[in-house]
């Protein structure tokens, strides 16, 4: 890794690195006391560590100019690598959670393992851990290959990988320690949340910076989706986090905002987190590796454009569906609930867009178990936001609201179409970034497939069932004109559907490490074939035929 | 000094025609004849892309 940054590079690692173990011993010191100093200390130990690996190889032979004829894929590689381990913490623990929704005393009398502490684990884990190291490890994949051009350099992609992780882990253990400011996707404190506004805005700039360079007249449609994602959650980001800080010496800050413009805001934020970080990212890799896998240029290019500003343009203003029948005004409940009844158009064009790219490559989706994943996702993509536009009609949002029903919903989006579209690139790019010519195993590929799909309708199912029973039992009266079911009766009822969830997890989770070790294996095959490789240079294919539009 | 009505009044407003405006250009950009070339070039184009940059 180090002999791939250059003499300037790696003396710009240390920089960067001796700034961010200063600022995490200033933490420490300004936070002893308080719960805060395990974080500086956190951060300033990782900073040494990664100091250590710089300075073992800095006299490394530095690479050589032969590099720039070359995409670089390690960023991707280890982006990979961590997205996958995430997948398998973070959906552990979600299947944790699960049985601890059946069996509540579970928690050892630690508060750790309370289920208030282990829930965020789970959602930053699946969320931010997995999703967002497969969307940084694709997006650097897939903006090299449409803008045929090399990232910008060797340093940037690391700090925005490594950083990034570095952010996922303090959320995490912070968590567990009890650290967070309770608004739902965004708990992580202000430093952590300072910390990633810096991570971003270099992401960005390497998106911008290759872009700049690209040879491609036009800028394929993937590349506006991943750039979506990037700039709008920035800002979703920043807004939503604003908050002062008791002290520099203290973990805990106050929002900006109070009362129900803080709610608004907060749901401004969650929706708009579904809308760009699980789904316009996402929507950029099924864009480009679905037609890719399937070899096939997609359905209708422009079908692509018209979805891409619809789905920006309108989900900005889907956020107030989650406050139906609050405090907020009822014309901004009105507003989100039109808005978001608005979206079906262009998440069906997205979704018939993949199916029917498909179209004519049914053959392979019988025989590739990950073009058939991505295939699935599309489906369950079509219809999670059919769910959704349903279950903001603010009718519809009384029978569903606090119910197992919005949960059933996020896993048919979160299973169903994010983990899979995932998990199918993912098996897509390994084999490609490893020059190797499939992964170590296709049969695993397709037990992974068919636990994700047998895990997902249990789960979905179960919550689905559960759900409308809860909101029915809720709204029950009897003769008397008082409720006919106590809270404790509906927890009884959803006991069964709760230990049919926590099974249906486990299948997922299954899958997930069957997916790990493929990948690993396939990892290992690579490299024992470089180790067996003639002691010859490996001469890059230079020379290449034009093509017409050049 | 603006106070809620005003804002709403405003958002209201404004909000619907520059909503209008936004769709009517994504909709002329999307269709506009010498882009069909450009876009089907590009839904081309990665499909049969070699594996090293030019740059
Ligand atoms: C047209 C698209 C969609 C619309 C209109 C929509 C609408 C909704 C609605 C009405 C709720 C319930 C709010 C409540 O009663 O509290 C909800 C919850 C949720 N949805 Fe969607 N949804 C859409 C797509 C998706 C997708 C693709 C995902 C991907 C994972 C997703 C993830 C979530 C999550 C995580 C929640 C839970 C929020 C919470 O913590 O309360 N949604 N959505």
């Amino acid at each position: 890794m180090i002999s791939e940054l250059t003499r300037g590079e790696r003396r710009l690692a240390l920089a960067v690195l001796t700034a961010v173990a200063t600022f995490g011993l200033a933490l420490a010191i300004a936070g002893r006391g308080d719960i805060l100093a395990v974080h500086g200390g956190l951060i300033m130990a990782s900073a040494v560590i990664l100091m250590f690996f710089v300075i073992a190889g800095f006299y490394a032979p530095e690479p050589g100019e032969e590099r720039l004829a070359q995409y670089y894929d390690t960023p991707t590689k280890a982006g990979v690598v961590l997205a996958m381990i995430w997948g398998v913490i973070g959906m552990g623990v979600g299947d944790w959670v699960a049985w601890l929704l059946v069996y509540p005393d579970m928690t050892f009398d630690a508060a750790w393992a309370s289920f208030g502490r282990l829930r965020p684990v789970h959602t930053s884990g699946v969320i931010f851990g997995f999703g967002g190291n497969a969307l940084i490890a694709t997006s650097f994949h897939v903006l090299q290959r449409t803008s045929r051009a090399r990232l910008p350099d060797q340093f940037s992609p690391w700090f925005v990988l490594v950083g990034y992780n570095l952010f996922c882990l303090i959320a995490a253990s912070g968590y567990l320690l009890g650290i967070t400011q309770s608004k739902e996707y965004a708990e992580p404190e202000w430093y952590a949340d300072l910390w990633l506004v810096v991570v971003w805005v270099v992401y960005f700039s390497i998106y911008l910076r290759t872009l700049m360079r690209r040879q491609e007249p036009h800028i394929y449609v993937a590349n506006w989706y991943y750039m979506a994602f990037i700039l709008v959650v920035a800002i979703l980001h920043i807004v939503n986090n604003l908050a002062v800080p008791i002290s520099f010496g203290s973990a805990k800050s106050y929002s900006a905002f109070s009362g129900v413009q803080d709610a608004m805001t907060q749901w401004w934020y969650g929706h708009n987190a579904v809308a760009f970080f699980l789904t316009a990212g996402f929507l950029g890799m099924m864009y480009y590796y679905l037609p890719k896998r399937a070899g096939r240029p997609v359905f209708s290019y422009r079908m692509s454009i018209l979805g891409f500003w619809g789905i920006t343009f309108m989900y900005m203003w889907a956020g107030s569906h989650h406050l139906h029948y609050t405090a907020l005004p009822q014309w901004v409940q009105t507003l989100g609930m039109t808005f978001s009844i608005m979206l079906i158009v262009p998440s069906w064009m997205a979704a018939a867009n993949a199916l029917l790219t498909l179209n004519g490559a049914w053959h392979k989706v019988r025989d590739d178990a990950t073009l058939r994943f991505m295939m699935l996702a599309a489906v369950f993509y079509g219809l999670s936001t059919f769910e959704g536009s349903f279950m903001s009609i603010r009718a519809v949002n009384s029978l569903s609201h606090y119910t197992d029903w919005t949960v059933g919903h996020v896993h048919a989006g979160a299973l169903g179409w994010v983990a899979l579209i995932t998990f199918g690139s993912i098996y897509a790019v390994v084999p490609w970034v490893w020059k190797r010519p499939a992964m170590y195993s296709n049969k695993l590929v397709e037990v992974h497939f068919w636990l994700s799909l047998a895990g997902t309708l249990v789960y979905v199912f179960a919550m689905w069932n559960s759900g409308i029973i809860q909101g029915l039992m809720w709204r029950t009266y009897n003769e008397g004109g008082t409720l006919a079911y106590s809270f404790i009766d509906s927890l009884v009822a959803m006991r069964p559907y709760y230990i049919a969830r926590a099974i249906g997890g486990l299948l997922f989770v299954i899958g997930a490490v069957v997916g790990l070790y493929n990948v690993w294996m396939t990892i290992r095959e690579a490299s024992a074939e470089r180790a067996d490789a003639p002691d010859a240079p490996v001469v890059p294919a230079l020379a290449r035929s034009l093509q017409a539009g050049e | 000094m603006i106070d809620h009505d005003t804002l709403v009044a405003f958002s209201k407003s404004y909000g619907l025609f520059y909503l209008m405006a936004m769709a009517i250009t994504v909709v002329a950009y999307t269709f506009w004849p010498s882009n069909k070339e450009r876009f089907e070039e590009a839904a081309k184009s990665i499909i049969d892309d070699e594996d090293t940059p030019c740059r």
